[in-house]
């Protein structure tokens, strides 16, 4: 590895990135859009009331509320901690556990305080244990931030490196490459770290500028979250490298990049949880490495999640990473 | 004895169906400027590519001062191709400062962009530049690494005359510097011009090799005379003369020209219009081939 040599494509990299004007804009352009526009709009249906519940997996909620059971949503969670958490944030209105007779409630929520006073007045509660969980409710942009974030790095990532490339080949800059003295080593770590630059900067004046827009939840260490973005846009950029190891065709680089950004896209809980989702559909999810950048971030940004705590999305996406890198400069060919 | 530079021996390139090159052997003295000549298709791009290392060939090996070509040639060699795009947002001197550093050692870029004229357009975007301004921008990223050896894949393909001359002249300059220079072309006029030695190749196979003036004599020992089909008297006969009409003009190869030209005065041939020529390579060609040279 010659580092003058890595240092010459990199600055040459940034340069055509900074001057392509429509290409730079649209990097701002896209994610404002869809946190300012889509965040704010979307509006999910959800029932009048959300009640999870623990070690009981079909209560009805007749038999709790008195109340009509389309008007609840019943969510049988497993996690004590996932399930107290959102209650806090008013995601769950009411927490139940039959089989310990125990529920918690958030007092700041008014949607919880209609649900507590129902069950009383059932009587199906009585001499049970009462926890209060505050917290304030987490607006919906809050939690659509982080996954917005990602995917737009995600595009980024996947296009700005494979698309590049594939358009290199196909117009004999690579082989002008090859013809030199640079390895493919130094050429593909060079537009690596240009992009990752890019986009770590881009992320930093998103987040700047949001933070005044929306005042968005930040509970956790940024430097944790710049850890989380840095293996995520590796893991994406590497996931590029792949895709454009060999292909010569634009056509079918689009294709395959579109192949590979739409199921993370839907699936990788940008804009909704997966948690009521069929378990292979979970699995799958999981499989994918947006999901676990966007996790992780979250839990950062809203939950204020430690270093501990999100290690094993950090390792995955590490893992991510470093099978991708040895598998695109495997494949890799100038022509 | 000649200092060899580059050498090619038994080389075949293969692709699928192709038997693109069929056993060139090519060796080329340190210093010169070498010529692979032929139409499209013969194969000299792909000769050239084995001699670049860009392409590894089926048999056959290449030599670069006698030693198999490795990873430290590129730093020996500037290559200019057929087909180049550059980067898009970079100017033309920014291009060639990262080509510069990319070598180990390097030539002065402001000298280079003097040799090269390229000092009018070094802000515009490679993309914006006109063909020759082009070429003459990838004939300094060549350049720019101080090769021993340059090689130009048909460097003047596309050019209008007066950009052509002005590259000749460019690959003159570097000839005089002593850089090997091996270049493809399919025009004659260009390689008699430019090069010490060519090597003439079609299907794959090198089939007359030599100085041009060689090659010419050793083929030829006539001249061509050339009058216009209109000033032919009608009722002469072509074959007594030796003559054949190539569309609207009549040519006759002379060993003797003051005999041919008596010859015609008795029989009232109107001379005004008379040209004389040496043969040349795409005679050469032809008379090699049974082709023309761009067919």
């Amino acid at each position: 590895m010659n580092f003058k040599r890595f240092y010459a494509v990199f600055v040459a990299r940034n340069l055509e990135f900074i001057r392509d004007r429509g290409a730079l804009a649209w990097s701002f352009i896209f994610p404002v859009f869809m946190i300012l526009g889509f965040a704010f709009v979307f509006n999910g249906q959800k029932p009048l009331y959300t009640v999870g519940a623990m070690n009981n997996p079909a209560p009805t909620a007749m038999s709790y509320f008195a109340l009509d059971e389309a008007l609840i949503e019943m969510v049988v969670i497993v996690d004590e901690g996932y399930a107290t958490r959102r209650l806090g944030r008013h995601a769950l209105d009411l927490l139940l556990d039959t089989a310990n007779k125990h529920y918690w409630v958030n007092p700041l929520s008014p949607e919880g305080q209609v649900l507590e006073r129902l069950l009383q007045g059932s009587g199906a509660a009585e001499g049970w244990q009462r926890t209060e969980i505050s917290g304030e409710a987490l607006r919906y942009v809050d939690w659509a931030l982080p996954g917005i974030l990602s995917m737009n790095m995600m595009f980024a990532a996947l296009f700005g490196i494979g698309y590049v490339i594939v358009r290199y080949r196909k117009t004999g800059m690579l082989k002008r490459m090859m013809a030199t003295p640079v390895t493919a080593v130094e050429f593909l770590g060079a537009q690596l770290a240009s992009r990752l630059m890019v986009m770590i900067v881009i992320n930093i004046i998103l987040l700047m500028g949001l933070w005044f827009a929306v005042d968005f939840r930040m509970e956790g260490s940024v430097l944790l979250l710049a850890l989380v973005f840095i293996l995520g846009a590796t893991s994406l950029i590497s996931i590029g490298l792949l895709v454009a190891a060999r292909i010569a065709n634009e056509e079918l680089a689009n294709g395959l990049l579109n192949a590979a950004t739409w199921p993370m896209m839907m699936l990788s809980e940008v804009w909704f949880s997966m948690e009521n989702a069929a378990p292979w559909i979970q699995s799958l999810s999981l499989a994918l490495p947006l999901t676990h950048m966007t996790k992780a971030a979250r839990a950062v940004m809203l939950d204020g999640a430690g270093f501990v705590d999100i290690l094993p999305n950090l390792v995955y996406l590490t893992a991510v990473a470093l099978v991708f890198l040895m598998l695109g400069a495997r494949f890799f060919r100038w022509e | 004895m000649v200092d060899t530079i580059m050498e090619t021996q038994g080389l075949h390139v293969r692709f699928d169906q192709l038997h693109a090159v069929r056993g060139v052997d090519i060796s080329i003295p340190a210093g010169s400027c070498f010529g692979l000549l032929g139409p499209n298709g013969a194969g000299k791009t792909t000769t050239i590519e084995c001699m670049e290392g860009i392409k590894t060939p089926s048999e056959g090996r290449v030599l670069y001062r006698g030693q198999p070509l490795d990873v430290s040639f590129a730093e020996h060699a500037g290559i200019m191709f057929q087909q180049t795009a550059l980067q898009d947002f970079v100017t033309v001197g920014e291009t060639l400062t990262m080509f510069q550093r990319l070598y180990q050692s390097s030539v002065v870029v402001d000298e280079l962009i003097e040799v090269c004229k390229l000092d009018e357009f070094l802000d515009r975007e490679p993309k914006k530049l006109s063909g020759g301004q082009r070429q003459r921008l990838l004939l300094a990223i060549a350049l720019v690494g101080e090769p021993k050896i340059v090689f130009l894949d048909e460097p003047t393909t596309g050019l209008d005359p007066q950009a052509r001359r002005n590259l000749w002249q460019l690959v003159s300059d570097i000839k005089s510097r002593g850089v090997t220079v091996v270049m493809s072309t399919h025009y004659m006029d260009e390689a008699y011009e430019l090069c010490d030695q060519i090597a003439i190749m079609d299907h794959g196979k090198v089939i007359a090799e030599g100085t041009p003036d060689e090659l010419l004599r050793s083929i030829f020992s006539d001249v061509v005379m050339q009058l216009p089909l209109a000033d032919w008297p009608a009722a002469l006969s072509l074959e007594g003369f030796g003559a054949q009409s190539f569309g609207e003009q009549v040519q006759l190869m002379s060993k003797d020209v003051n005999e041919s030209i008596a010859a015609l005065l008795a029989a009232d041939v109107p001379l005004q219009h008379l040209q004389i020529r040496k043969r040349n390579l795409e005679d050469l060609f032809i008379e090699l081939t049974g082709r023309e040279l761009r067919t």
